[in-house]
């Protein structure tokens, strides 16, 4: 209860702790996943594990934009740095992550590739400004909130005839990625993962509102809250998924009316469709092919689209053999199950997507949760 | 990365751009992405982009949680760097 109690709302902490303990019956097991790497670092981070009724799990689910990158994608953009000596612009999140034989971005710029860490699409847009002589390219990742503002790139380069900018788009979206994990044929060779309910993207619907999770829930019978980040509101969202489970509903509740809607952000989403459309399938790292899960370019944008404009050779991806994250982003396994968990692989030399981040799962239990598991204790002595 | 913070709008200028405080850090951001945004409001951003408004109250709470946590400073870190 430590951190939940130093925490200024623990009278409501405990109120909703109690209320999930009572309500939770004893005689069933509860596993939600949640999407959002936000959501992993929060029950981490204040341990609401250790809030929760023996028979409620979380399942950490796939919701981190740079875990979930395949590695031939982290290779094309390395080799677009080294082979056509564009200037990279990425977010800092990208910079470690390792790719084919741990080359990683990072690695790339030391051995003298220009890549640069951008706060903004705008940043990106400026550098392409200044440097007129030299091709800009700006490795786009993230989920639906990261979009739109590639969305506003896209737009501004048009409207300012940048010849010497453009996009290498891996934009995801979260509501194929969680019906594929419900229903993929590669679940049954990793292990089918139990999940009674999903703890929704907060940030992500505040863009593209509730209404799309409404589909599967109906068409695969699980419950979704669409759940804030702080620990409240994660514990809050638990216990309208322990109600909807045990009243055998399966609805799309928003607990996070706060901030999101049913219909989101309409302007964003205007933009988004404007500029980008659908890939027939994509790469996901550790979901593998996903069909209809990610954006491309459209073509009245071709000039600006990076995979339009340069040859990128690199194909085949090649992950390290024995990390495990293809599972551990399905929520089949733990980081703890990993051999290369906390001796070869840290977050200082990450091996795996899950160390990099601190959104990651195995970057989540480095942190916090190998105190937890091992010794107690040592979890006051770390704050 | 995929964090928003709430900032207060201090100065809105040409082109949809916008100057906001983060506790200490100013950052000029883009409003391109909300509509009817006046000096005072919160916004939520998130990589440079105002992704809708939100109340004083979730700021407040979101802010406080932040800082608690001590993400807020990691953020700024970020923000600013
Ligand atoms: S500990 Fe490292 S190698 Fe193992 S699954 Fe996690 S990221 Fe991969």
């Amino acid at each position: 209860m430590k951190y939940v109690d130093e925490y200024r709302d623990r009278d409501l902490a405990r109120t909703v702790a109690a209320a999930i303990a009572a309500e939770a019956d004893p005689d069933r097991s509860y596993h939600f996943m949640e999407f959002c790497g936000g959501h992993t670092h929060a029950i981490f981070r204040y341990g609401v594990q250790d809030l929760m009724p023996e028979n409620v799990h979380f399942v950490h689910g796939p919701g981190c934009p740079v875990c979930v990158l395949p590695v031939a994608r982290l290779d094309d953009a390395v080799e677009l740095a080294e082979r056509y000596g564009v200037i990279l612009c990425t977010y800092g999140d990208m910079m470690r992550v390792p790719g084919t034989k741990q080359r990683s971005l990072i690695r790339a710029k030391a051995d003298g590739a220009d890549v640069r860490m951008v706060y903004s699409t705008a940043d990106a847009l400026r550098i392409a400004r200044e440097n007129p002589d030299r091709q800009v390219v700006f490795f786009a990742i993230g989920f639906e909130t990261t979009t739109p503002p590639t969305a506003v790139a896209l737009k501004t380069a048009e409207a300012e005839k940048l010849g010497n900018f453009s996009v290498f788009c891996n934009h995801v979206l979260t509501p194929s990625a969680i019906s594929h994990i419900l229903e993929s044929p590669e679940v049954r060779d990793l292990g089918i993962v139990k999940i009674d309910g999903f703890l929704g993207p907060s940030h992500v619907s505040s863009v593209i509102g509730s209404q799309p999770y409404e589909f599967f829930a109906e068409e695969f019978q699980k419950p979704v809250v669409i759940a804030g980040f702080e620990p409240l509101d994660v514990m809050q969202s638990v216990l309208m998924l322990i109600r909807q489970v045990n009243d055998g509903r399966c609805e799309v509740e928003n607990e996070y009316t706060r901030v999101v809607t049913e219909e989101g952000n309409v302007k964003a989403q205007t933009l988004v469709s404007e500029v980008f459309e659908l890939r027939k399938s994509f790469d996901w790292r550790g979901l593998g092919t996903v069909p209809y899960s990610a954006l491309r370019i459209r073509d009245r944008f071709a000039k600006f689209d990076a995979e339009k404009q340069f040859e990128l050779s690199v194909k085949a991806s090649r992950e390290v053999k024995s990390c495990e994250c293809p599972s551990i982003l399905r929520g089949v396994k733990k980081p703890t199950d990993c051999k290369l968990f906390g001796t070869v692989c840290t977050p200082q030399s990450p091996v795996g997507s899950c160390m990099v981040s601190s959104e990651g799962a195995c970057a989540a239990y480095w942190t916090y949760g190998r105190f937890r598991d091992q010794q107690p204790s040592k979890l006051e002595a770390a704050e | 990365m995929c964090l928003a913070i709430p900032a207060r709008v201090v100065e809105l200028l040409d082109n949809d751009v916008a100057v906001v405080a983060f506790d200490t850090v100013r950052k000029r951001i883009s409003l391109a992405l909300v509509e009817d945004v006046a000096i005072g409001d919160f916004v939520l951003v998130h990589v440079g982009y105002a992704l809708h408004k939100v109340s004083v109250e979730e700021a407040e709470r979101t802010l406080g949680m932040m800082a608690e946590a001590g993400v807020l400073r990691e953020e700024l870190e970020e923000i600013s760097a």
